[in-house]
């Protein structure tokens, strides 16, 4: 892939405010965590932080924003069995707990 | 050109419109999703089969961990900011910015040897209890695709960088991938920490 360094130095600013954001969302984990939430909630807010900090990082250090679509093509089908996965647990425990 | 070489490393396949190095990346990345998949399926059905849990923020150093997370993040910073310069044809700066990859990967390291080292100094070991088992474990496996890596790096910052002299094009395509499973492993980390440490 050819880029033009006008372009790779929009991507770096991009880089950079990517690196802030995840080091906000990073702190901002870790302050929740000492308001002692219910465990349902904290579970939520840790999982929709880690989400967005996990997609900041699939989005714009691994280049996805731009990716081609046999690459979305791939991920469709892990996302799919990764799903299945963490979906087992679920299905096969008959009452479970969250201590 | 030999037609024993693997074709379309360099170049975009017509069919695919990605290297073929990079659609093997992926794949393997797409493994690898699998793998911390079912641990993480591992954790979540010993967790709720749990009569009892313990928070992790009250038996882990957070401040450490909170550490190593910035200390991951920023390596990703640097790992892309590698790849930016060979963009821009700058090749001691792909050099300084490799460098300083590796040597914050090391940190990594050196931190999560502390946090093990006083866990195994007040006998918390994985057969100690479940949650112990699952965080060495998880933890572990993530630090062996630390040392990973580290060694595909030292790599590409010392022998596999003279690739840059006569194939550029290729050069940058590997750099890419490393970078790709490199923010791959600092993206299981960014899940890693609030599941163990913080919740």
């Amino acid at each position: 892939m050819e880029h033009s360094t006008e372009e790779i130095k929009k991507h770096v600013k991009v880089y950079i405010a990517v690196f802030a954001a995840l080091a906000f969302l990073t702190v901002v984990t870790v302050a929740i965590s000492y308001l002692h939430l219910p465990i349902f909630q904290a579970i939520l807010v840790a999982l929709v932080i880690a989400t967005i900090k996990g997609s900041l990082v699939a989005c714009f250090f691994m280049h996805l924003i731009s990716e081609k679509q046999i690459i979305f093509s791939v991920l469709l089908l892990t996302v799919v069995f990764f799903a299945a996965l963490l979906l087992l647990p679920v299905f096969t425990s008959g009452h479970p707990h969250v201590a | 050109m030999s037609d024993n070489l693997i074709r379309y490393i360099s170049k975009p396949h017509p069919v695919t419109g990605v290297t073929n190095a990079k659609l093997g990346i992926w794949c393997f990345l797409a493994s690898e999703v699998m793998l911390f998949g079912g641990l993480f399926s591992a954790y979540v059905l010993l967790r709720t089969g749990a009569p009892l849990w313990p928070r992790g923020s009250e038996i882990l150093n957070v401040p450490l961990a909170t550490l190593n997370t910035i200390i991951l993040i920023t390596s990703s910073v640097t790992m892309v900011m590698a790849w930016a310069s060979l963009a821009m044809k700058e090749f001691s700066k792909y050099k300084r910015y490799m460098g300083m990859t590796i040597l914050l990967a090391l940190a990594f390291l050196v931190v999560k040897a502390f946090e093990y080292g006083h866990k195994f100094e007040h006998h918390h070991f994985p057969s100690t209890n479940t949650f112990y088992a699952i965080y060495f474990t998880l933890t572990g496996l993530h630090g062996l695709h630390i040392v990973g890596g580290v060694v595909v790096n030292t790599y590409f910052l010392f022998p596999g960088s003279r690739m840059w002299e006569h194939d550029p094009e290729q050069f940058m395509g590997r750099i890419e991938c490393a970078g790709l499973y490199w923010h791959f492993v600092d993206l299981v980390w960014i899940f890693l920490f609030p599941v163990l440490y913080l919740l």
